[in-house]
């Protein structure tokens, strides 16, 4: 496989699904290596009785406990919030919720609003093109008119409102706050092929139904009928260059785990906040020192996740429980800036339905809720189905101490050095987690819970990744320029998480697959100056 | 019932005798409600079988229970036992978590047990779930505030 291919993308998850399809127009050889595996439909926990224990084994979302073949460990021992990903196709949208915000137009200019970290080197006009591409390839479920949003229209009607959509509407109510039904990655009706939503309740682990929009269903089986060829269990080492200092192909590792080499004109990276950096810095030469594309030093710089709230409530009337996506209903009250609450930015509130009976138990017991012991069935009938309640999703400031690295001892399967990962929780970050515990009590409250807890941060929530290799004008400050290509190298693109400035409040598979089309398509019409 | 774990953690006499007695303090059998305990037969089978990522967590609850018990748990008398389990509740830490999810991820999808909380024992799909549309005039106070995005 030593023959040159025009296109070789890393990753084939929601923004190297993306940027195949959409380039697969251009009729240049595209090559896809992904070090996962296909999912079938049939092996997704709703399949079994056991779906919320394999939902803690093999379809957990922290890499070092679910522990496939197919995974790469992570030192995280140093970060208050943990990793969640998933390797294979379809990336982390094969275990996403489906939550599908825009970023809004206030989020590419904070550093002109606010005063902090910077502006994106583009705004939200320029990507509204693709966000509306981005919504049809995907199918999302919404209602127009949100008033936290220019317009826009959503391509299915939304979710069910429910029993918790409801309780939780009417405490919103009576609070005097915005909500909407969230834009969901999720069919609402048939679409494109796609079944729509039967409530199986289990998205984050994985849609048997195909109702969810994880890309392995919809960007990737488009790009392979247009010629992309995607191959699985590739395991990508290190990005070559050659002595013009161009890269020229990737050395990976194969199934059976034997060393190849993959030559290519052009190279996208598209493995996430933390696989992209890993792949950077692993690609050491003597050209490059530091990491591929590191001139800057950035690369690995700047790691943001989304501090995660978590705020519940037990309420006398039966909610939704196991049953129906967990996407419902999303409040952004607290979205923009008001610095009379102690912190600049915001975040969304994400309200949730509830929880299925394993789950249940387990939160119950470990909350002291649920006792050990002769009490344990009489609490376990009062609790089991009568809890619904929200995350809030803070926006994390990027901060150049918060790094992935190379562990120096940890490896992958295949020998390759594995990430080490340093995060500490800004003091803008926990009063924007204590502010939102406190809203999230009140309007809970205002719903009529008699019973509220929370977790704050929410250590299992490192599901978003980004800053790892930003985006900007300046590449002294920035790792890819404005259209994603590296400001070192000429012919390398990075199209994840990790080019984001900023992280929004929002989740960020949206943007991500929205700015994988801006850059295929700032490629596309740049075809003959590429490299200049 | 189908183990999702892989291969079954090895456990001594002695370490299954202290887990069955520790899986009937956390969930008793509720007769009146027709509810087995967490050491009933097949689901004390589920769980050894089952234990899987949690094994080397839950050997450790049980030999740290040993130590706070001092001696054998599953030896012990009935206060003592009780005694211990609570302490082990109370100062285990990530170990006691590993513990309630192996006991409770078989408890809870045992048949009888389904049943008794009002579920069908059956899997999510194909068949799904119903929930209702709900009503969405509570969305008028919302639409009646007007726009809060802010122009940038």
């Amino acid at each position: 496989m030593t023959d040159t291919v025009d296109v070789l993308i890393i990753g084939a998850g929601a923004a190297g699904g993306a940027i195949a399809w959409s380039l697969a127009e251009t009729r240049m050889r595209i090559v896809c290596l992904e070090q996962g595996d296909w999912t079938k439909p049939t092996e997704y926990p709703s399949n079994g009785r056991d779906w919320e224990a394999k939902q803690l084994a093999e379809f957990h979302y922290n890499p070092n406990r679910r522990a496939r073949e197919t995974d790469y460990p992570i030192n995280e021992d140093d970060s208050p919030i943990k990793i969640a990903n998933f390797n294979g196709v379809g990336g982390g949208t094969i275990l996403y919720a489906g939550h599908y915000p825009r970023f809004h137009p206030s989020d590419f200019r904070v550093r002109s609003l606010d005063g902090v970290a910077d502006d994106w080197p583009i705004d939200y006009a320029t990507l509204a093109p693709f966000y509306a591409e981005n919504d049809r390839m995907t199918g999302v479920s919404g209602l127009a008119g949100d008033p936290a949003y220019p317009p826009k229209e959503p391509v299915m009607p939304p979710l069910p409102l429910g029993r918790s959509g409801a309780t939780l509407a009417s405490g919103l109510n009576r609070m005097g706050w915005h909500w909407w039904p969230s834009d969901s990655a999720i069919a609402s009706t048939e679409y494109e092929g796609r079944a729509g939503c039967i409530n199986l309740g289990h998205c984050t682990g994985g849609c048997a139904q195909g109702a969810k929009a994880s890309s392995d269903i919809t960007y990737w089986p488009a790009a392979i009928r247009a010629g992309v060829e995607l191959r699985t269990r590739c395991c990508v080492r290190e990005i070559t260059v050659n002595a013009e200092g161009m890269a020229s192909g990737v050395v990976y590792y194969d199934a059976d785990g034997v060393e190849r080499f993959q030559a290519a004109e052009v190279v996208i990276v598209a493995c996430n906040g933390i696989g992209t950096p890993r792949i950077l810095l692993n690609s050491v030469s003597g050209r490059f020192p530091n990491g591929l594309a590191n001139s800057s030093g950035q690369v690995g710089r700047n790691l943001m996740f989304h501090p995660y709230a978590q705020i519940y409530g037990y309420f006398d009337a039966p909610q939704d429980g196991h049953r129906g996506p967990g996407n419902c209903i999303w409040s952004q009250e607290f979205y923009e800036t008001d610095r009379s609450r102690g912190f600049v930015r915001g975040y969304t509130f994400e309200f949730t339905r509830g929880q299925g009976p394993v789950q249940a138990a387990i939160t119950g017991m470990m909350t002291g809720r649920i006792p050990w012991g002769a009490g344990h069935h009489a609490a376990y009938r009062t609790l089991f189905g009568h809890r619904t309640g929200m995350v809030a999703i803070c926006e994390d400031l990027p901060e150049e101490h918060n790094t992935v690295t190379l562990d120096p001892k940890l490896t992958d399967g295949n020998g390759i050095p594995a990430p080490k990962i340093t995060y500490r929780l800004s003091e803008n970050s926990r009063r924007m987690l204590h502010h939102a515990v406190a809203r999230g009590t009140e309007v809970l409250r205002a719903a009529g819970a008699h019973d509220v807890g929370h977790e704050a941060p929410l250590a299992v929530g490192g599901w978003h990744l980004m800053g790892t290799a930003r985006m900007g004008t300046d590449p002294e400050r920035s790792v890819v320029n404005e259209w994603g290509r590296s400001h070192d190298v000429k012919n390398l693109f990075v199209v994840d998480g990790s080019v984001f400035v900023t992280s929004a409040g929002v989740n960020p598979t949206c943007t991500i697959q929205a700015l994988a089309l801006y850059v295929a398509d700032s490629m596309k019409r740049r075809l003959a100056t590429l490299f200049e | 019932m189908s183990s999702s774990e892989g291969a079954m953690i090895p456990l001594t006499e002695a370490q299954c005798r202290s887990l069955r007695v520790l899986a009937a303090l956390m969930i008793p059998a509720d007769a009146g409600a027709g509810m087995p305990g967490a050491d009933d037969d097949a689901i004390f089978a589920d769980i050894l079988a089952s234990l899987g990522r949690d094994g080397p967590d839950v050997l450790a609850a049980l030999d740290a229970l040993d130590g706070m018990a001092g001696g054998r748990f599953g030896d012990l008398g009935p206060a003592e036992q009780e005694a211990a389990a609570a302490r082990l509740q109370a100062e285990g830490g990530p170990m006691v978590l590993a513990l309630t999810r192996a006991v409770a991820q078989c408890y809870y999808r045992d048949d009888r047990v389904v049943r008794a909380i009002g579920l069908e024992p059956r899997p999510p799909f194909p068949q799904g779930h119903v929930v209702e549309q709900g009503d969405w005039s509570l969305l008028d106070p919302v639409r009646e505030r007007g726009p809060i995005w802010r122009q940038a």
